[in-house]
């Protein structure tokens, strides 16, 4: 065991462990947030300023009585929630949150702040994404309930339509960076223009930016797209007969999902650790404001905007967001053609 | 080597199941573990990219819309409704058909082994520049079978629309 190799097991379960953290305070940004923008207090009576409010939240959750429908498939019922959760664990694997290191000089070499370095990283995030719709609609068909079984088929016909935004969004960007791998495509953004402006991609692709904040969310099934679980109209929609750990682990996939949507786009668009003041040995900190930062923008507009209707959705992906994508990704390699990456 | 064969075995075995199984969505989930199985075959031949569109092409969309249909119809247990004494050559129907198509595949399979074998070809790495060489012998060298897939495709869109087209007062 090279002292390195202990570093890299370490730093694996760090961010196994974080991600789980990352999800509690989700939890409680989003009712704090949620109270904040309906003038409420939220939880305030756990802890100071409600602070404890999720692992409350966590206890009571496990101590729930685990029930399954008499008539459900009992294998995929039980597997489906898994299948989630580890979609959402897996996706962050290949994620860059920070600079090359050496720990402060205590490792003999520098490592990569990220689980796995792999050269098709952006590929990989995509394709974790696109297996992750297994869990909702497996959770949805296995139920053997109308509601789940709507909300199984609406997040299946929902995802596979702005997944192709979402990629041609990516594609846009792969473009200007000229890279699959995302350490090279924050590296790519490094330093300023004329001094200023900060060298990010989100200047370049302000359009795909948009795309991908917009179909980001349909993916994580967040409102004002939440139509898996729409709860007017389906009860709780995919996980309507789920409870206790099960239902849990669909809450736990879908917050680290934004998560890790989140620090796709800041490394994607936002430059990733590369800021101004820090030293790139502390880029993690830039790197941890810009993901908040996206993830209250995630929470804002949860709270702010009503749920469209499933027509205007499909009508919005198909119509509206695809053919901008579509000319988005051709502009983005005219000009990669004329002026050179 | 050790991977290779678990590979390996996977997607036989997934494959197998997917035709040995009655219920369809446990089908379509078998198909999607061969799948996993093939994409992690290609991880051992070097080819990161072709593994991951295997992922995000084959198991990611394609079978997400398979699922989609079989959960859409709520497809029921197949019943077999054949003489299971008779031999699958000899029923009558589409039983027959299959059976021949599957023996018509053997042979195409036997054949194929026979002929191959030494040939190393080279996957393309997963680094942009092998993605660039993967897309500019698309355009050339495959150019006429990358264009006549896409026609087929079409073709098969088109079939769609009319069949699902409603027809005004029908």
């Amino acid at each position: 065991m090279t002292p390195l190799l202990i570093a890299q097991i370490v730093l694996t379960l760090f961010v196994f462990i974080m991600l789980l953290n990352s999800a509690a305070a989700m939890v409680y940004v989003e009712r704090k947030v949620a109270a904040l923008l309906q003038q409420r207090l939220g939880p305030y009576l756990v802890g100071p300023k409600g602070l404890l409010q999720p692992i409350a939240d966590v206890i009571k959750l496990m101590f729930k009585e685990e029930l399954r429908p008499r008539a459900a498939d009992a294998f995929l019922f039980a597997l489906a929630p898994i299948i989630s959760a580890t979609c959402a664990f897996a996706a962050f694997a290949v994620v860059p949150f920070g600079a090359d290191t050496t720990l402060f000089g205590w490792l003999p070499g520098s490592m990569h702040l990220q689980v796995a370095e792999v050269n098709v990283a952006v590929l990989v995030v995509f394709a974790i994404a696109s297996m992750s719709v297994y869990g909702i609609v497996l959770a949805g068909w296995s139920s053997n309930s109308k509601y789940s079984l709507l909300g199984g088929l609406r997040a299946s016909a929902q995802m596979i339509s702005y997944e192709l935004s979402y990629g041609l969004a990516l594609a846009s960007v792969l473009l200007i960076g000229n890279s699959l791998s995302l350490r090279e495509l924050v590296n790519a953004q490094a330093g300023t223009w004329f001094g200023v402006i900060p060298r990010w991609f989100l200047f370049l692709q302000p359009v795909g930016f948009a795309i991908y904040l917009i179909s980001g969310i349909a993916e994580t099934n967040r409102a004002p797209f939440d139509f898996p679980e729409a709860e007017q109209e389906l009860v709780a929609g995919y996980h309507t007969e789920y409870s206790s750990m099960s239902f849990a682990m669909f809450f736990l996939a879908e917050y680290i999902n934004m998560v890790t949507v989140s620090a796709v786009a800041t490394n994607l668009f936002l430059g990733g650790w590369h800021g101004p003041f820090l030293p790139e040995s502390l880029g993690w900190i830039w790197f941890l404001l810009k993901v908040s930062a996206i993830l209250f923008f995630y929470v804002w507009m949860r709270w702010t905007l009503p749920r469209y209707r499933y027509d205007q959705l499909m009508a919005f992906g198909w119509k509206v967001l695809l053919p901008v994508a579509v000319v988005n990704l051709l502009v983005t390699a005219a000009g990669v053609l004329y002026f050179g990456s | 080597m050790t991977l290779f064969y678990v590979f390996a075995v996977v997607a036989i075995l997934a494959s197998l199941l997917v035709i040995g199984q009655r219920n369809p969505i446990y089908s379509v989930l078998l198909l999607i573990a061969s799948f996993g199985a093939l994409s992690g075959l290609y991880v051992l031949l070097d080819a990161p990219f072709a593994a991951v569109i295997q992922i995000i092409v084959y198991a990611g969309a394609i079978m997400v819309l398979f699922l989609f249909v079989v959960m859409l119809l709520n497809a029921p247990h197949e019943d077999t409704e054949y003489d299971e004494r008779v031999h699958p050559l000899f029923r009558p129907g589409p039983m027959r058909f299959g059976a021949a198509l599957a023996v018509a595949l053997l042979a195409e399979l036997v054949w194929a082994v026979n002929k191959g074998g030494g040939e190393a070809g080279q996957f393309a790495g997963g680094s942009v520049a092998s993605v660039g060489a993967i897309g500019r012998s698309l355009f050339t060298e495959y150019a006429f079978p990358f264009e006549v897939t896409s026609i087929l495709i079409l073709v098969a869109m088109v079939g769609a629309v009319v069949l699902a087209r409603h027809e005004k007062g029908a």
